[in-house]
């Protein structure tokens, strides 16, 4: 039935005569690398990040050397000394992109530092090693031959190793997270965007990741727990800082929001242009009801029923809007949610007691909304866990990880039952699935109006969060955001919608020019995803199969992937 | 799969009518596609459709399914009216196949059975949500029905395979299974060997014996005149979107009309139809209905629903 893959599965042997001298010449280039790293880049201290010490690497360097390391390890598997690895990875391919990423950084260094300092009389011997050090691997690897590779569905390693594996790849995202969001120049986080790029595509090209993505499917369990244990320990790297603890705070609110749109537009397949406006909604709710002085609801319930009247008029309003749309096809509710998100923000525009009921303060919005308290804990306060101490942001963060687990649940039982193969089946043909008897409708507005359930509860934690809620954080432009990053990290999937959100929420408060030209930038961003990765940068199985109707080869790997797996007695349960 | 010895059609001893269709008019406009048609199916009873290209035969499906909703007529199921409704139609016990294969192509074999329960199983969100015990036996249950299914299509070594994977001849009889896990009483069939070779289609006519085994009744639209006269206890011939005749097997094949209709006798205002029943000269050969048919995969339209 399946045909055979690109790769061929036997295990051949290495039979390329290594060591060869452009191994030898790969190798000098990455020790000179490492050794380029102890020396002194530049004479001057306050430039990215002070590489300015001998025998001290500073953070930069640290990056160089872990590329130089990475390609002695893919130098080591190219030399046959681990025959199971070498047939899993292509060292060639990855050394290359390596190589490339090095020589790449360091002439970027040396940029910045004939800019900067500036002139190039401002830098150490050490810059020199490396540029030369990043040039030798290139020079050795350029005419490396990839080595026939065996599938890595067909691999199988012991349990703990796999699991291992994973957890490995859990710490480095947490450690790399912190470091990202650490660096407070925005040059250097833009070398490290680079160095990131660069490792990740050298991995990529070096087959890891389809290794990897095996491996997730084997141990989905332990995947999710572990990305969850890395959510919850990112505040304790963070020692406090309450600038980065807010913008990952940030990050996650836009993250989960855009976990609950993507059951909307990834599962249901419709299309919400003013999803936002039902953030809005919750978060108004809540306002209104909470203790700030401008808030004009008398009624002051504890904050859990606040959440559930929040979600609740949300998801009113999702149906207000869903069912007579609904009914009609598509492009129908696109337009009128576009129009849903306008009305709401004009509406809680002049609900001011000049227009109409004194509800929402119009454009001032309800400022001075206090801190959460549950009990005796205070949002408001730092609380010192473990010695390390815990501030406001990171105490929403906690409860933003909570809601946006809970979603994730929400997400992947849906989508693994009944409703979700009908959302699945109306995706595909809705007139067929109709015919089958799935009630498309219903289906419809229930993950509109669930959507809509999902946002309004998120809603009511920012409120708190924000301090203040005001129409112009409610607008189109938002939703347009929340759709992108569904679009870029990959409709329908848990981990595309994080790393979409985490993208764009994050460059533009770590870079000043990504957040003066975001709109070029993200409208550019999608322009070229939509030509060449359509499907999102981390999509489901079946969503990729959908944008690639006519990729026969995509197919028969995907069921191939599939039928492994559904063989397999480890995971079996975990498909139940 | 197995290949059993080929049965011949059960005597024509029927219950009562399980499907009454009467006076279905179809308009599209100014075209009459379907023309005060009756048709009455009585419990297991395989009934041909026939009539060339354009004859109005799958636009009647549509009409008795509920993806059209007749211009005229009423449709009843059971003793009982049915709205207009794929979905009532579906859950009152009537379940088709279409004649260009809709399937879910990117859902596997199985799960595209398993989305022919959907009307027959109730989780909701909450359920499916929290997924109590009641909640894993549904799915079991389904899991469990959709395999039996495939199974009994002679696919059951498929049922992880994506269903665009599929061979043709099997697409179609995953349609037939998903359209089973419906529980239909009556089960409609758009050309369901078109594009298959002779040996698929002596499997297609077995599956469809051992469907009406299981006590359902069977409505067939075929161009392969062998195939239908061997399969069906009643035909019912559809020219021009009117009712030419309805009879056993032996009467229709030997109405001259019939022949007619399918070569075409020219007359002023007809080319069209002409030129398309020429198309099926090699099919259907004026003498003898009967001889061998060749697939009709590049004879069938697409169909318009
Ligand atoms: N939705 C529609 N709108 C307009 N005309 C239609 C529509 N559906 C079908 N027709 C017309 O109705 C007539 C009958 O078509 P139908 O598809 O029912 O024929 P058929 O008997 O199934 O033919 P075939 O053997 O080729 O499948 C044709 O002339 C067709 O063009
Ligand atoms: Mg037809």
């Amino acid at each position: 039935m399946t045909t055979s893959p690109a790769v061929p599965r036997t295990k051949t042997s290495v039979n390329n005569p290594r060591p060869s001298p452009q191994w030898w010449l790969a190798l000098a280039g990455a020790v000179l690398l490492i050794a380029s790293a102890f020396l002194s880049w530049c004479y001057v201290p306050a430039l990215l990040g002070d590489l300015s010490i001998d025998a001290f690497p500073g953070g930069l360097q640290i990056l160089m050397i872990i590329v130089a390391v990475l390609a002695i390890f893919f130098l080591v598997l190219r030399s046959g000394r681990m025959p199971s690895m070498d047939t899993l990875l292509d060292s060639a391919k990855a050394l290359k992109a390596l190589s490339a990423t090095a020589v790449a950084f360091m002439v970027l260094v040396a940029i910045v530092i004939a800019l900067q300092a500036p002139g190039l009389a401002n830098a150490n011997p050490g810059l020199f090693v490396g540029i030369v050090g990043a040039a030798l691997m290139l020079a050795g690897s350029w005419q490396m031959a990839s080595d026939p590779l065996v599938d890595p569905i067909t691999v199988r390693l012991p349990g703990w190793v796999e699991i291992l594996v994973i957890v490995v790849m859990m710490a480095i995202i947490l450690f790399g997270a912190a470091y990202a969001l650490g660096q407070e120049d925005g040059t250097v986080f833009c070398l490290f965007l680079v160095f990131l790029g660069g490792v990740v595509a050298a991995l990529a090209r070096g087959g890891l990741f389809s290794w990897i993505s095996v491996i997730a499917a084997r141990h989905r369990q332990v995947l999710m727990m572990g990305a969850l244990a890395v959510a919850f320990l990112f505040p304790f790297t963070q020692n406090g800082s309450d600038a980065n603890m807010s913008i990952a705070t940030q990050v996650l609110i836009f993250a989960t929001t855009a976990l609950g749109l993507n059951i909307v537009v990834g599962l249901a397949g419709l299309l919400d242009l003013g999803y936002i406006a039902f953030l809005g909604a919750g978060a108004y709710v809540s306002a209104m009801m909470s203790h700030s002085a401008f808030a004009h609801i008398g009624w002051k319930p504890p904050f859990i029923v606040v959440v559930i009247i929040g979600a609740i008029v949300s998801s009113i309003l999702g149906l207000i809007i869903g069912s007579p749309t609904l009914r009609v096809s598509g492009d129908y509710l696109a337009i009128v949610t576009l129009a849903f998100g306008e009305i709401f923000r004009l509406t809680v525009n002049n609900l001011d007691g000049n227009n109409g009921p004194r509800l929402t303060n119009g454009p001032n919005g309800i400022p001075g909304i206090p801190d959460l308290e549950f009990g005796a804990f205070n949002f408001g306060d730092t609380h010192t866990v473990l010695g390390i101490p815990l501030g406001r942001f990171a105490n929403y963060y906690f409860l933003m990880l909570i809601v946006a687990g809970f979603i994730i649940l929400v997400f992947t039982r849906l989508n693994n039952s009944r409703i979700g193969r009908g959302w699945v089946a109306i995706r595909e043909d809705e007139k067929a699935a109709e015919a089958m008897g799935v009630n498309t409708f219903g289906l419809k507005l229930f993950a509109f109006a669930g959507g809509a359930f999902l946002a309004g509860m998120a809603g009511t934690i920012k409120a708190h969060q924000d301090v203040s809620v005001t129409p112009d954080q409610y607008i189109f432009l938002e939703s347009a955001f929340l759709l992108a990053a569904i679009v870029l990290g990959g409709m329908g999937s848990v981990a595309g919608v994080l790393v979409g959100a985490t993208v764009l929420k994050l460059l533009p408060e770590k870079l000043r020019f990504v957040a003066d030209y975001r709109l070029l930038i993200f409208g550019l961003l999608l322009v070229v995803m939509m030509r060449f990765r359509p499907e999102g940068l981390v999509p489901s199985r079946r969503r990729a199969l959908e944008f690639h109707a006519d990729d026969q080869e995509l197919a028969d790997r995907v069921e191939e992937v599939h039928l492994e797996i559904a063989a397999d007695p480890d995971t079996a349960e975990a498909k139940a | 799969m197995s290949t059993q010895t080929l049965q011949q059609p059960a005597p024509p001893k029927f219950g009562a009518p399980v499907l009454e269709a009467s006076g279905v008019v179809m308009r599209f406009g100014g075209l009459t596609a379907v023309n005060n048609v009756n048709l009455t199916v009585r419990e297991g009873e395989i009934m041909g459709l026939i009539g060339p290209n354009g004859a109005g035969k799958t636009t009647f499906f549509n009409c008795l399914t509920g993806m059209y909703k007749p211009t005229e007529g009423e449709v009843k199921f059971q003793g009982a009216v049915l709205p207009p409704k794929p979905r009532a139609v579906v859950k009152a016990g009537m379940a088709r196949t279409f004649q260009n294969i809709r399937l879910f192509g990117n859902m596997t074999a199985l799960e595209n059975v398993m989305v022919g329960r959907y009307c027959r199983t109730n989780a909701l969100a909450f359920t499916s949500i929290i997924r109590g015990p009641k909640y894993h036996r549904e799915e079991a249950e389904s899991r469990r029905i959709a395999q039996e299914l495939l199974d009994f299509v002679g696919l059951g070594h498929t049922s992880e395979h994506l269903a665009r994977n599929l061979p043709y001849g099997d697409q179609r009889r995953l349609e037939i299974a998903r359209a089973l896990a419906t529980d239909p009483k009556l089960i409609l069939l758009d050309e369901p060997t078109a594009g298959m070779n002779p040996k698929e289609t002596e499997q297609a006519k077995d599956l469809i014996f051992r469907i009406r085994d299981k006590g359902l009744a069977v409505v067939v639209i075929e161009h392969d005149m062998r195939f239908i006269f061997s399969l069906c206890d009643r035909v019912h011939c559809l020219v021009r979107g009117e009712t030419l005749i309805e009879g056993s097997p032996h009467e229709v094949q030997s109405d001259h009309r019939v022949i007619e209709a399918y070569i075409g006798q020219p007359d002023e205002d007809e080319e069209e139809l002409v030129a398309e029943a020429h198309a099926h000269d090699h099919e259907t050969p004026p003498t003898a209905p009967t001889a061998p048919a060749s697939p009709a995969s590049d004879l069938t339209k697409e169909d318009r629903a």
